[in-house]
């Protein structure tokens, strides 16, 4: 049995190191886009919010809706971390690193997008000079930062065993990396104390982060909710945006499940079993945002009051209406129908039904700021053509594109240093259902 | 675009004020505590000193000083006593702009900022449409100043909602927030001219205007500690706009001044979106016996 698990620490330690040149050239290719974003935001800088396509009435654009969807994405960690596994789900524990690091990088881009979105990023420290806990504002910037430091504990203590292995183990890595594992592993020797004193305080994170999550998404929604505008103007706001982010949370998983798995070649540990069951998940998750999506347009369509109803006409069959039903339908509806059957939930097929959700999710976010923008109380008159639409510009786009390639890097950089799935916990529980297996 | 006169009268008064503005930001600066007998001859009138003493001054070099601004913490208490309101006649409004231009002008604004909005409403199909004079309604209850995550807009004791753009941090919430779509954002760098660059920012003044920060309709506090109207009022040529105080219960639209509450009971004052909760500082009359039929006249 010990061979056995030397095979598999082997295997599981072996993505850590290896050179790899396609793994050079995506990262590359990364730095590329983001460079290209970091052009735009200095063009941005210098001539001032008016590079955006926003404008008076538009005054938020695809940063606020990007910031919406990364907040959502960063939900997945203490879905998988902490309620699975909270819920003593075993088939999840491979899922729990990753899911961990894609809320972390999640996190990290969106409250870089927030900052880019500020018309004065240069006063940003007049938040916390000047800020006021009366403002929504400041409730999301203090439960981000809570978010990222549990977010971070909770992807780093339970790592410390696997970076002692690396330390212990990987002799033939850069002199640098022997040193951030040395570092980093803060001396862990898998002794009964440590494990004890590790085992208690990831458990108080994994039910401190619960609380802290369904926070981070309900203030976030309160962004909106408490203003005076049409579709935003909701007591719905909170548990539909919560629910929303579970479902793009577990889509993004079963999509980076999928490209982890097979870039690393991890079909032993993330197995055809883990996509069917997190496929089970979220058609369960999209059950319950469907539930939340008919609560909240269904009354104000029922009544189409004043602007609520020019907002809804909007968005069911006025300018908006082809990204809605293509949001609705390809993004919610027929992926629900698709994943009830078996063949649905096969790791291509829930890849792509999955990579349906995600677009579906970012377009849904657009579709809650925007058009809720363009219909304010009193009609928008006299201005220039250009204050009634709203097409991002490049800038907007290439910053967008590179915070989603900002997440990306994140995410590799992490995948390629330190072990995919959790060594030990793989061993622990291999060890369990050994000796159940024995005892029968 | 539309009345040559009233084209003329702009371009005029723009090249005379900025250049009054301009040459007296500058001696009054320069010159604020020192009498100057070397000015051109004028009507002398008298004044009295913050002391109380009453002395003759030349009324063109009055005129010359620019009034010195409120210091930002001078404007975000307020004038003591002072509960300012506005009233708008919609009955005699015929959207000569006139408003737009004067406070275009004062706050040095470009087209695509303005402080102040002409809406063409149409209650319902069977009513007739009738413009509507819109500013910021300095609410009582404002949920710009609630929602601001840094103070930097604030309500003053004299009901005033005023931003100080030292500290906006361009977030642009309040722009979301506020349901009578009151402010306007810098997107770019504000079109100003030097002189106007060099004046001392006063949150009271709204200007210089800077970029990445918001602004609004302020009621011209720099004008009321002059003891004149703010320009809006003066500038409406059909006196649709009145200005005052509700503890004097008194406005002026320049020509009549008349009892607040006299005028919004026998004309059926209210305000917009009342069922909001924000209590506006702004009151509207019915555009009924109007002086004017309504005339679509495109902006």
């Amino acid at each position: 049995m010990k061979k056995h698990n030397d095979q598999v620490i082997d295997k599981l330690l072996s993505s850590v190191g290896r050179h790899n040149p396609a793994f050079k050239i995506w990262i590359i290719a990364l730095l590329v886009i983001i460079s290209i974003g970091c052009f735009a935001y200095y063009r941005q800088l210098r001539l001032g919010l008016v590079v955006t396509s926003m404008r008076d009435y538009t005054s938020w654009g695809i940063y606020i809706s990007n910031f919406v969807f990364f907040v959502a994405v960063s939900l997945i960690g203490s879905l998988v971390s902490s309620i699975l596994k909270l819920a003593k789900v075993k088939w999840s524990y491979p899922l729990t690193r990753i899911s961990e690091i894609i809320a972390v990088a999640a996190i990290i881009c969106a409250a870089v997008i927030i900052i880019v979105d500020m018309g004065r990023p240069d006063r940003f420290f007049n938040v916390i000079i000047y800020g006021r806990i009366q403002s929504p504002i400041i409730w999301d910037v203090l439960v981000i930062m809570t978010y990222l430091v549990i977010s971070v504990l909770l992807l780093y203590l339970p790592m410390l065993p696997d970076i002692a292995l690396c330390r212990d183990r990987l002799k033939h890595v850069a002199k640098w990396k022997q040193n951030l594992y040395r570092i980093l592993a803060l001396n862990w020797q898998n002794k009964p104390g440590q494990l004890n004193r590790l085992k208690k305080t990831s458990t108080i994170l994994e039910i401190m982060v619960i609380p802290v999550a369904f926070a981070i998404h309900t203030i976030t929604s309160w962004l909106f909710a408490t203003t005076w505008r049409p579709g935003w103007d909701s007591t719905n706001l909170g548990p539909y945006f919560v629910s929303g982010a579970f479902m793009l949370g577990a889509a993004v998983i079963i999509v980076a499940m999928f490209f982890i798995r097979k870039s690393f070649k991890l079909e032993d540990f993330i197995t055809n079993d883990h996509f069917d069951k997190m496929g089970k998940i979220l058609v369960l998750l999209s059950l319950v945002y469907l539930y939340f999506n008919i609560n909240e347009y269904l009354g104000p369509a029922f009544k189409m009051v004043g602007v609520e109803g020019e907002h809804i006409t909007e968005l069911f069959s006025g300018d908006y209406a082809a990204m809605y039903w293509l949001v609705q339908v390809p993004g919610l509806m027929l992926p629900i129908l698709l994943m009830v059957f078996k063949r649905g939930r096969k790791p291509f097929n829930i890849m792509i039904i999955s990579f349906f959700i995600l677009m579906g999710a970012w377009f849904k976010r657009f579709l809650i700021v925007i058009p809720s923008l363009q219909h304010p109380y009193l009609p928008i008159q006299d201005v220039d053509e250009s204050y009634l639409h709203y097409y991002p510009s490049w800038e907007e786009w290439a910053i967008t594109f590179a915070s989603f390639a900002g997440v990306l890097l994140i995410i590799s950089l992490l995948l390629k240093l330190f072990p995919i799935i959790p060594i030990q916990e793989y061993i622990h529980h291999q060890d369990k259902s050994e000796d159940q297996s024995n005892e029968i | 675009m539309k009345k040559q006169d009233s084209n003329r009268f702009t371009r005029r008064n723009l090249i005379k004020y900025t250049g009054l503005l301009g040459v007296g930001s500058i001696l009054g600066l320069k010159f604020l505590s020192c009498t100057s007998p070397s000015q051109p001859e004028g009507k002398k009138v008298k004044v009295m000193t913050p002391d109380g003493k009453l002395m003759e001054v030349n009324e063109a070099h009055l005129s010359m000083a620019h009034p010195h601004p409120a210091s930002i913490e001078e404007s975000r208490k307020g004038i003591p006593g002072r509960k300012f309101v506005m009233v708008v006649d919609l009955a005699k409004c015929k959207n000569a702009r006139e408003c737009i231009k004067a406070c275009e002008h004062h706050h040095n604004l470009t087209p695509d900022r303005p402080f102040i909005k002409v809406l063409k409403i149409q209650d319902n199909p069977r009513s007739a449409p009738y413009w509507m004079p819109k500013k910021c309604f300095q609410c009582d209850n404002p949920p710009c100043v609630k929602v601001c995550p840094v103070g930097a807009t604030f309500k003053r004791s004299d009901n005033i909602v005023l931003v100080d753009n030292e500290r906006c941090i361009g977030c642009r919430f309040c722009m979301a927030a506020c349901p009578y779509s009151a402010r306007v954002f810098n997107w770019g760098k504000p079109k100003q001219s030097q002189e106007v660059l060099n004046l001392k920012y006063s949150p009271e003044a709204s200007t210089p205007s800077k970029i990445g920060t918001v602004e609004k309709c302020d009621f011209c506090p720099d004008m009321i500690r002059e003891k004149k109207l703010p320009h809006c009022i003066t500038a409406c040529p059909n006196g649709v706009l009145y200005f005052g105080d509700a503890n004097e219960d008194t406005v002026t639209n320049g020509e009549e001044t008349v009892r607040l509450s006299k005028l919004l009971r026998e004309k059926a004052g209210y305000r917009y979106l009342e069922d909001l909760g924000t209590e506006p500082n702004v009151y509207y009359l019915p555009p009924v016996d109007r002086l004017f039929p309504f005339k679509d006249t495109e902006a």
